[in-house]
């Protein structure tokens, strides 16, 4: 199978299980590129992650550098459609005919069903992330302040990650 | 103010307000993606938004690229999904193959690979922050909390495929949420 077949297919099937959006997928998306497929090592991993989360826009960019990676622009392009289509698809079928007030009651169960569930994806994202980018004090350090500032602050992310690479050019 | 209803947008008009959410949109595109559409353009009210977005969130996938394809193909059919979709898609799918192209070439520098290196923790400190803020409005309830709990250790620790996790919790959770709201 070419890269291009494979980024397709490995993507387009991430599309319709990432139940919780994509940052609910990234612990997913980590097993398959880095511990089955061995395309990127933990520490490529969580940088192209990073990357991906300084640049604006949706956050299915994750997969567009993952592509990228792999198989260069086309590779990046393939792996970002295979990761919009289906669940689109699925998002014009469905709005278009059960988005009437009567789907309103099953909308409400759904949504409560997946907060807890999205709640454990996040933090496993959290955490598999964390596992992959600590590797002493200072990482750890980030890490820890980064996370306590998103929760509790009210900084915008940018300043978050830069003060983090600034902080890892300074001081590493 | 009452939504302006739109009648017909062109697909020039879903690709430009799109478009404008995706460029502007760091660290999340839904509050820009809100202000472009609800108080810029008033295409949609705030609660019609709310309701397309809550809808687009309990479906897999990235949340603001369903909402932009929904509501593109409710305005225009495939043509104004492909148009919003593109237009959310276009800037940031530029940017960041260009810092792809970046780092494939100077990744390996010293002060490149120092400089990523906190970034990363950062971008994984935002994570785990983001995780805390979901689930701490839903710890107070013990199931609640007993299911993020299962959910983080099959997942992050017991490394299980992402769709056994879901086949394994999901029912139990959807029969939690079902018989809460009878």
């Amino acid at each position: 199978m070419t890269a291009l077949t494979q980024l397709a297919l490995l993507f387009g099937k991430l599309s319709l299980v990432a139940v919780g959006g994509v940052n609910a997928a990234v612990p997913e998306i980590a097993r398959q590129v880095v511990a089955q497929r061995h395309w990127l090592s933990p520490a490529q991993f969580v940088q192209l992650y990073a990357i991906s989360n300084a640049a604006p826009g949706p956050n299915v960019m994750i997969s567009t550098v993952i592509g990228q990676h792999v198989a260069g622009v086309a590779g990046g392009i393939v792996a970002t459609l295979a990761m919009i289509l289906p669940a689109g698809l699925v998002a014009i079928l469905v709005s278009r005919y059960f988005a009437r007030h009567e789907s309103a009651r099953w909308r409400r169960v759904v949504q409560a069903a997946l907060l807890p569930v999205t709640a454990g994806l996040v933090l496993a994202a959290g955490w598999v992330l964390t596992a992959q980018s600590v590797s002493g004090w200072l990482t750890g350090a980030i890490a820890l302040g980064c996370a306590g500032l998103s929760w509790r602050g009210r900084l915008h992310p940018l300043w978050l990650l830069g003060g983090g690479a600034l902080l890892g050019l300074l001081l590493l | 103010m009452p939504p302006r209803p739109p009648s017909a947008l062109s697909h020039k008009a879903l690709f430009l307000a799109f478009f404008e959410a995706g460029i502007f949109g760091f660290g999340g595109v839904l509050p820009i993606a809100r202000r472009v559409l609800v108080e810029r353009r008033r295409w949609l009210s705030q609660s019609e938004f709310n309701e397309l977005f809550s809808l687009c969130q309990t479906l897999p996938g990235a949340n603001m690229v369903n909402f932009a394809f929904a509501y593109g193909a409710r305005q225009r059919g495939a043509g104004g999904a492909v148009a919003a979709v593109l237009g959310i898609m276009a800037a940031p799918m530029a940017l960041v193959m260009l810092f792809g192209g970046l780092y494939a070439r100077y990744g390996g520098l010293a002060p490149v690979r120092h400089a990523l290196a906190g970034l990363a923790a950062a971008a994984a400190g935002l994570m785990l922050g983001a995780g805390v803020k979901i689930a701490a409005p839903v710890l107070r309830s013990v199931r609640h909390a007993a299911l993020v709990a299962v959910v983080l250790a099959l997942v992050a620790l017991a490394h299980w495929p992402l769709v056994l996790a879901m086949l394994a919790v999901l029912p139990v959770s959807l029969l939690l949420a079902w018989r809460a709201a009878r």
